[in-house]
């Protein structure tokens, strides 16, 4: 049992806690969410030089041998500078995928040029009925020659307008909702019968509605066993979450951080507000939640690589529970105790808070994940 | 960062389940899982077995007759005990007053004193609170002249826990009257067989006597008893504050209290089936379950920052906060798991009366009063809001 960080481990923190002070400033930033992808391909080749993309794979794989840990490190200091570049849809869902089920070719052909920072990818898995049920998927793949023909839509697919890749979640067989009978498909971000609507989402990300309409793709788009994509999808997913939960460890750091110097210096009757107790004790509160959360985030980050599932899935919900919950308390307690100054959009606070409220929302919320957790806990 | 055990670890995890076996009493074990009162003997015996075994000081540096142990050995040594059911180790000698006096004491002190509490042989109590200094401790009025090679301490000490069973008394007691509250403070050793000193126990909601009044009546200390200078008590007392507030936040225990729970939500009844059925009564475990395992966390990063190098810093008092806390909602959930069958009031069954017929199963007529007694948890210790007032103050700088 050790927590203390590596040599090499604090260099990472160290690098990454500066790229999101020194580029992520409230007004770079806002510069950066008016560019017409929303991120920065300049910060990407950084992180690609830096090796920020291949430092969670293995060295089988063209990555430098990290894991989790590392990636919780740079996923906290974005969360610090509320980092918009798509580290998350690209590296740790689609590059995760990619190792874990992929081909050789396919991980030559694809992770190989991601770690380089020349390939970008969505995941695309949620539909409109969809919830947080990750096996509630309609979208059609049939066979068609030797090859596959996929329809139907796919919603709130993050960077699917810049990706070179969409990592496809569709139905092979099996009836509605049943695990079994999916698989995974490459395919071409300009490929022939797939439209897009892009928008952004409530934190400045960019994210897209996707029709598919009959489009072709071969047998060598398929990635890992047909029918057999749920539990690879369902790892993936909870090795987002947990570096979704370290990137809302930096969000409250940072929300906290912005809330204490301003009860320090905003005066009112006559005090700094910070004087009364009321405040302070709230601000007690938020600085516990934050802990907290860095503990769950921390604990799971350091079981998501178990070998037993069971003891994955429930560190990944574990977590998401801890930071739904604090990243709440934290947010609002923010803006509350900023005033009416919580409620412009001129502060960062109120940008931290949406972030926050949206990590929540992505693949299951406190509640979802509650029961999830409960339900194997249970079981056990 | 890994948080697998090595071998070695392994094996020591295994070594402390099989002494906990051996020697840990099948009637105090049972007192444990059924949530009965424990008697003096529960504890004194099985801390003099931890004691000759050399484990009862478990956090005491070798220098001291402590076994040095890393992080990963007592988080282990701390697990395992109460696994296997094992009482508290009553924390007054071994992690209170112990460490004060390697710390502050001369060698004659240490000489004197640490091997009684590492043997279990001395019992200790603590004298902090009075009737007029609770969470205001600074404000404590207990008084000690200085009359020769003496001391006569004249106050009254409260909420003196297990004063009744105490060999010796640590106290905080006033020195000097003028000047600043905190100033005026000495840290002074009282043996209870000395004149003058009387015990009053108080009963508490859950109907035990685990409390006392302490009246100090004209008591004749000699001045050899002091620890560190006199008037610098204040250094002394805040030393021990911090170190009790790391452990107090009772990790280990909190995880038996869910698994309890959950054995007993497999067990009640509820339309047919039991109550682990009832999602919204499962998702309150697990919600709590989830508490705990964030506080162990967090606890596990302290005491892993200590082992780099350092005391417990001002930040344990979030531990003691949630660690209260989490107590509090386990008690709670417990006993509303029992529901209807909490109600009768059965204290034979807690005080082993062996006359007494049980009215319901086994685990409820501990439930309501540990529930009753739980309350207090935030309130020992420092209550929740000094420990924000802490925090606030020391690492939050407002």
């Amino acid at each position: 049992m050790d927590l203390s960080l590596s040599d090499e481990q604090k260099q990472l923190q160290e690098s990454a806690e500066r790229f999101s002070r020194e580029k992520y400033t409230f007004e770079n930033r806002r510069k950066i969410v008016a560019t017409e992808r929303g991120w920065l391909p300049e910060n990407w080749a950084q992180f690609a030089e830096l090796g920020w993309l291949g430092m969670a794979f293995s060295e089988e794989d063209g990555g430098y041998g990290g894991g989790p840990i590392e990636t919780m490190i740079v996923m906290e200091q974005f969360g610090k500078g509320l980092v918009l570049e798509p580290f998350l849809p690209t590296v740790v869902l689609g590059g995760g995928m990619i190792a874990r089920a992929g081909s050789a070719d396919q991980k030559a052909a694809l992770l190989a040029p991601m770690i380089e920072g020349k390939k970008q990818f969505a995941f695309a898995w949620l539909e409109r009925q969809s919830r947080y049920n990750l096996a509630d998927v309609s979208l059609k793949a049939t066979r068609e020659g030797n090859g596959w023909s996929l329809s139907g839509h796919k919603g709130v697919v993050y960077n699917a307008a810049s990706a070179d890749e969409i990592i496809v979640l569709a139905r092979t067989a099996g009836s509605a909702r049943e695990p079994k009978g999916l698989t995974l498909f490459v395919v071409d971000a300009k490929a022939k019968g797939l439209s897009r609507r892009d928008y952004p989402t409530q934190d400045a990300l960019r994210a897209s509605e996707l029709t598919f309409d009959k489009v072709s793709v071969g047998a060598d788009a398929v990635l890992g066993k047909v029918d057999d994509a749920f539990p690879v999808v369902e790892e993936a997913v909870d090795r987002a979450i947990v570096a979704l939960c370290a990137e809302a460890t930096g969000c409250m750091d940072a929300i906290n951080a912005a809330t204490l110097e301003y009860i320090k210096t905003r005066k009112q009757f006559g005090v700094a507000i910070g004087k009364f107790q009321v405040l302070q004790h709230r601000m007690v509160d938020c600085f516990t939640n934050a802990q907290e959360a860095r503990s769950m985030t921390l604990m799971a980050s350091l079981k998501i690589d178990d070998k037993d599932p069971m003891v994955r899935a429930k560190a990944a919900s574990g977590a998401k529970v801890q930071i739904g919950k604090s990243g709440k308390f934290c947010g609002q307690s923010a803006v509350q105790m900023h005033g009416g100054m919580g409620v412009t959009d001129e502060m960062a606070v109120s940008h931290y808070f949406k972030r926050l409220t949206m990590i929540d929302l992505m693949f299951g919320n406190q509640q979802h994940h509650l029961t999830r957790y409960s339900n194997l806990a249970m079981a056990a | 960062m890994d948080l697998s055990l090595k071998p070695e670890h392994k094996a020591f995890a295994d070594e402390v389940r099989a002494f906990a076996r051996e020697n840990l009493s099948p009637a105090t074990r049972e007192k444990t899982f059924s949530g009965k009162h424990y008697d003096r003997d529960d504890h004194i015996v099985w801390q003099k077995a931890l004691g000759k075994k050399g484990w009862l000081a478990y956090t005491w540096p070798k220098k001291y007759g402590g076994p040095g142990w890393d992080v990963t050995q007592r988080f282990l040594f701390e697990n395992v005990l109460a696994e296997e059911g094992a009482p508290r180790i009553l924390p007054f000698g071994p992690k209170m007053v112990g460490p004060v006096i390697y710390t502050f004491g001369t060698e004659e002190q240490k000489e004197r004193f640490l091997p009684g509490i590492r043997s279990s042989e001395v019992s200790w109590c603590q004298g902090y609170s009075e009737p007029g200094a609770g969470s205001d401790l600074a404000n404590l009025r207990t008084r000690a002249v200085r009359e020769g090679d003496h001391y006569i301490v004249n106050g009254q000490k409260t909420w003196t826990s297990f004063a009744h069973w105490g060999d010796w008394i640590f106290c905080l007691v006033r020195t000097n009257p003028d000047g600043k509250p905190q100033e005026g403070i000495s840290f002074l050793l009282i043996d209870m067989k000395t004149p003058g000193v009387t015990v009053r126990p108080i009963i508490m909601t859950d109907g035990a006597h685990h409390v006392n009044d302490v009246f100090l009546d004209n008591v004749k200390v000699p001045v050899e008893n002091l620890i560190g200078k006199e008037n610098e008590g204040w250094t002394c007392a805040k030393f021990l504050l911090a170190n009790e507030r790391l452990g107090i936040a009772e990790v280990p225990s909190s995880k038996r209290g869910v698994s309890m729970l959950r054995q007993i939500a497999r067990i009640e009844p509820q339309d047919g089936g039991t109550l682990a059925d009832d999602p919204a009564f499962t998702a309150q475990i697990a919600d709590i379950d989830l508490q705990v395992q964030a506080l162990e966390m967090s606890e596990l990063r302290v005491l892993s920052a200590m082992a780099q190098g350092g005391a417990p810093g001002p930040e344990v008092s979030t531990l003691k906060v949630r660690g209260s806390e989490i107590q509090q909602r386990i008690a709670e959930l417990t006993m509303e798991a029992v529901g209807e069958y909490a109600q009768p009031y059965q204290p034979g069954m807690l005080f082993h009366d062996t006359n007494e017929t049980p009215t319901g199963p086994d685990h409820a007529p501990p439930a309501a009063p540990r529930y009753f007694n739980m309350r207090k948890t935030s309130i020992y210790g420092g209550s929740t809001e000094i420990q924000k007032n802490i925090v606030s103050k020391m690492v939050l700088g407002l």
